[in-house]
Parts: C-alpha cells; structure tokens; sequence
C-alpha cells in the first residue's frame, strides 16, 4: 500500500504564499485557484482565475509562474500541471511557464525583460501600505506621529501586519531587524526625519487605500464572473 | 439637473459612451477579444446595485432611445461629454469611435460635446484627421489612450515629441481638455502601463491644456494623487470610482473620496458615469446623499458640503467645457471658485 506524501490540502497552504503582486494579497484568499487536486501517485493539477479576461498579464504571468514554483518544489509532487483559465494570454502564458521560458520568450515580439523591476516596484507600495497597517493602530493608541521615528521594528507590539511589513521589507533587501528603525524611505531604506513624518504617513495612507480599493473592485469582479467560491477563498 | 433638498444640482456627465459591442460587429478573427473586452465591461457593470443592471444582450448593444432616457430623462443629466474608444482591430465599425457618437451629438443639439481621440502614431494623417474633426464639430477635448499597443510600439507617452506635436496642435485648434486613460489596459506586457509621470511633465509644458486623468488613476490612485497635488491644471476624472465603488465597496469609496479630496481637491474631481457602463441616475442621486461613514478612520479627510457635490457633479466640468450655467444652479458667494487652480492647494507638507 502506498501512502501519498502531498495531499491537496498541502499544496493549497503552498499556494497560499503566492501574492497576487499588485493587490498583495494570497491567491488563494483571494479567490484566484479555481481548483486544487493532487492524484495518489503525486500529480499535482491546479486551476487558476482571474476577475477579468484581460487582467494584466503581466502579473497574471507572476501569479502563474510563483505557483508553479511554490508546487512544483514540494515533497512528493511528482507532475506539476497549473493553469491560467478563461484569459486571452492564457495559452502564452502556461505554455511559457509549464517550459520555464521566462516572461520575455513567453511573449516574444511583444515584452522587452523580465518582471523584477516591476515586481520591486510593487513591494515597495507593499511597504508603504504596510506602513500605514502598523503605525495606525499606534497612533490611535497615544503614540505621538513625530516619536514614530524614534522607534525600532523590535520595540513595536507583535502583529500579523508587522510581520507582513518586515517580511516585505526583507525582500527587498532593505532593513528588517529588531534594530532598525519602523519608518523609513521605501527606495533608499533611509530613515525618515521627523519633519516629513506626516507627509510619510500620508502618503502610507494613501498607498494603503489604493491597494484596498483595487482589491476591493477585483473581488466585486470575480464574484460577478464566477458563481463558485475559490480553493481558501476569504469573505472581506 | 437634480433637486433634493431645495439644492439644485447642474449635472455634466464628463465620460459616457455610445457603443456597439454585438456580434454583429465583430471582426472575423478576432471575435474572442471583442467578446472578452464587452464581458470585462460587464463585469465593472455588476459592481452597480442590482436593480440597475441589464442583460448582456442589451448591454452589447443599446439603442439611442435607451441612451437619451437613461441619461437625460431619468438620469438627471443636462450635458452629456462623449469619449470615444475606437477599437477598430476588434470591432468593424469600431467600438465607440467619434462618428459613431456624433450621430447623437448633430440630431440633438445642446445635449452633448463631443471629443475626439488622437494617436500620435498617426503622424501627419493623423493631425489631418484631428484638424478635420475640430473643423466638423467643434470639439474640445480629446480622450488618450496612451498604453494602446499598435503594430510593433508598446504604447507611447505624452512626453514623446510626436505627442507634444498634437498637444501643440490642441492648442492651436481651441482643443483645452485632455482625457488621459491611465487605468486598467492590456498593453504594453511588460511595462506598468499605468505610470503618470508623463502627465506630470506635459502638464508643466502646456499650462494652458487641462489634464483630466480619467478613472482617477485607478488602479495607482496614490501616484495620481502625489503627482495632481503638483499640477495646477491636473484634474481627476471620477468615472469608474462613483460606480465602481460607491454602491459596491461604500468603506473604500469613502476613502478613496477621502484621499481625492485631500490631495486633489474640490475644484478639481469631476463627474462621469462611465454609461453604459453603470447608468447616471444611481450614481447621481447616491453621490448628493453621500456622506463619509461614522468612524474615526474618515476624520482627517476633508469635509464635504453641498458646495462640494456641486461643483463635483457639473460646475468644475462646466467651468472647463464652457458651459453656461443658469444662474440658480451656481454657487453662492462665498462657497468658492469652480475648477479654479488657484484655489487648488499643493500638499508638500501636513
């Protein structure tokens, strides 16, 4: 008797650490896996849906190709099959991934690059959003937005969104220690002086909003287009 | 207009379409994408509140009676602002070009302004075409997409030396406004084709041509929001995040407003229902009656008075199109100038 090694659950708790890039959020949470089987000798088969038919492809090229990453690794998969449905690049797009031919050769005469400067470009709004997540509730608390500055990530109560905010910043590269400070400039991971706190603030803010606000209306889509609940889908 | 209150609203809808979008107007070929394109349209349409929304069929093709009751007798608008979308690759007609809307715009005079497009990729016929359109139809504002992939170029910016040959053009021809789509697209692939930068730029070297950044930005609003606080003469086009929002997401709608509002300012927002996209009537009657929700979240934004939904919903846009405004519609001294950019202020600091 043989025992599987993967069953489906697991390989949902791996597409849970896939983001869609833009809206920064699991797509699985989301919505986005329409489906999740894994056969008893290991053949792991995931579906994947977007809120529209020509959402972005280049993310969508993202989301594809970091689940297959994030499946094909797993102990005990043997066969990897993820697909990108009801999507006019669909096709370029599974067929790029299932050949790792990279986002350039997957549309070639159509995409100069890869997308690693989009994607830092993404997280960087990520950190600004996530900003905004941690230093709200401490300004609602009492803390003073100019001592916001004197303060480090270690000194900073533990949160699920301080952890996201220095998961973010590690990968980018930028400071993400108990020593180092909670506000600083997305680009140059400088710390931010105290005179242009508000503005930072502000603009944390309204980076946050936009991202909500985007997700909020890819939701609203995908409810419309798909009648079934997605593989670990969330209610917000 | 709209009354509610004793308030009377003059309504400009800045961004509304006539489109035909069925089969019947399907280039052989490439029927999937003129299909995807009107289905992702329809799915914007389910974001409005049920009772508004119409079958697919009717929503791929409706008729001009349609258009003028949805808009003009029920929906409460006194002047209509078409923006067209040619689509020609996948539409054989097109999907909502100029000619296509100046059929309404000739046979009901007063109603509506037409706009026109341009691509600067057209070259010199392209000016000719432009030049003709102004000649025809006296437009006054032209609606840009600049991430439009065609035969080879993955989009264009308005900072292109090409492109500031047609601004310098608008400008010649009486052309004040610029509807810029920096929203959602499909090309360029590789690029974030949502990038604002060079509206910020033109806007410097044509301060005589207004910016509307349609869709506010959407979806970057916070870089549309950092760069309009700069310009003068950049304006967000509310379309798509009144009736993207407002019924379906009514938390986010408030913050977005919220975020507008502060950066961008009063004088600045200007209404559009996207129709057919969502119809006015809905967005028109919940806008007058919206107020941020109870919640220290909303604290800090700026507030919002009858004065502010006034200028939002048509005075700013009149102000900009030339409209006249009969005299009871206007404010009253003392609740500020519409659409003026002086009256806009610049958030480098808190």
């Amino acid at each position: 008797m043989s025992t599987a090694l993967v069953d489906s659950a697991r390989v949902l708790r791996a597409l849970a650490a896939v983001r869609d890039p833009e809206l920064d959020e699991p797509i699985t949470s989301l919505g986005f896996v329409a489906s999740c089987t894994v056969s008893t000798d290991g053949h792991a088969r995931v579906r994947l849906r977007l809120p529209t038919y020509f959402c972005a492809p280049n993310f969508a090229f993202l989301m594809v190709a970091d689940a297959y990453d994030a499946v094909s690794t797993l102990d005990g998969v043997r066969a990897t099959d993820i697909a990108l449905e009801d999507h006019f690049a669909a096709d370029a797009i599974n067929g790029g991934v299932a050949a790792r031919a990279g986002f350039a050769r997957s549309f070639e005469g159509e995409a100069i690059g890869e997308l690693d400067k989009l994607r830092a470009d993404f997280l960087r709004k990520a950190v600004l959003a996530g900003t905004d997540l941690v230093c709200r509730p401490l300004v609602a608390s009492g803390v003073e937005p100019a001592a916001l500055v004197t303060l480090t990530l270690g000194q900073v109560p533990p949160s699920r969104a301080l952890d996201r905010l220095r998961q973010r910043r590690a990968e980018l590269g930028l400071p993400a220690d108990d020593g180092a400070p909670l506000l600083i400039e997305p680009t140059a991971g400088t710390p931010v002086a105290v005179a242009a706190v508000p503005l930072h603030l502000r603009k944390a803010r309204a980076t946050r909003v936009g991202v909500e606000a985007n997700a909020g209306i890819c939701r609203g889509m995908l409810r419309h287009r798909y009648d079934t609940r997605g593989e670990g889908e969330e209610e917000t | 207009m709209y009354e509610k209150d004793g308030e009377k609203y003059f309504v400009v809808d800045t961004h509304m379409h006539y489109w035909n979008a069925a089969p019947d107007n399907w280039v052989p070929g490439a029927e999937q994408f003129a299909k995807g394109w009107i289905e992702c349209f329809y799915g914007y349409h389910g974001l409005g509140p049920p009772e508004t929304r119409w079958t697919l069929e009717k929503y791929q093709k409706y008729t001009e009676e349609d258009l003028m009751k949805d808009v003009f007798d029920e929906g409460h608008v006194d002047v209509a602002i078409f923006q067209p979308t040619n689509l020609l690759e996948w539409y054989k007609e097109g999907f909502n070009t100029t000619e296509r809307d100046a059929i309404l715009y000739e046979k009901y005079p007063g109603k509506f302004i037409l706009n026109t497009s341009f691509d600067p990729r057209e070259g010199e016929d392209g000016l000719k075409t432009l030049r003709h359109n102004v000649e025809r139809w006296g437009c006054k504002g032209v609606k840009l997409y600049t991430a439009e992939w065609r035969q080879g170029s993955r989009g264009w910016k308005l900072t292109d030396p090409e492109a500031y040959k047609y601004l310098e053009a608008c400008a010649d021809l009486g052309i004040t406004n610029i509807h810029v789509h920096k929203g959602p697209t499909i090309w360029p692939l590789d690029k974030d084709a949502f990038d604002v930068a060079d509206v910020d730029h033109a806007a410097t070297d044509f301060p005589h041509l207004n910016f509307i950044v349609e869709h506010v930005g959407l979806p970057r609003i916070e870089d549309f929001c950092f760069m309009a606080t700069q310009e003068p003469n950049v304006y967000a086009g509310l379309a798509v995040a009144i009736g993207g929002l407002m019924h379906a997401r009514p938390r986010f709608f408030a913050k977005v407003m919220g975020e507008l509002l502060f950066w961008v300012g009063e004088d600045k927002m200007t209404f559009g229902s996207d129709y057919a996209i969502w119809e006015p009537k809905w967005q028109v009657e919940g806008f007058v009656d919206w107020d941020y929700p109870p919640g220290a979240e909303f604290d800090d934004y700026p507030r919002v008075n009858t004065a502010t939904k006034k200028k939002i919903l048509g005075l700013n846009a009149a102000k900009l199109y030339g409209i006249e405004v009969p005299a009871e519609y206007r404010l009253d001294a003392g609740e500020g100038t519409p659409a003026a950019p002086d009256d806009a202020r610049l958030v480098e600091q808190v």
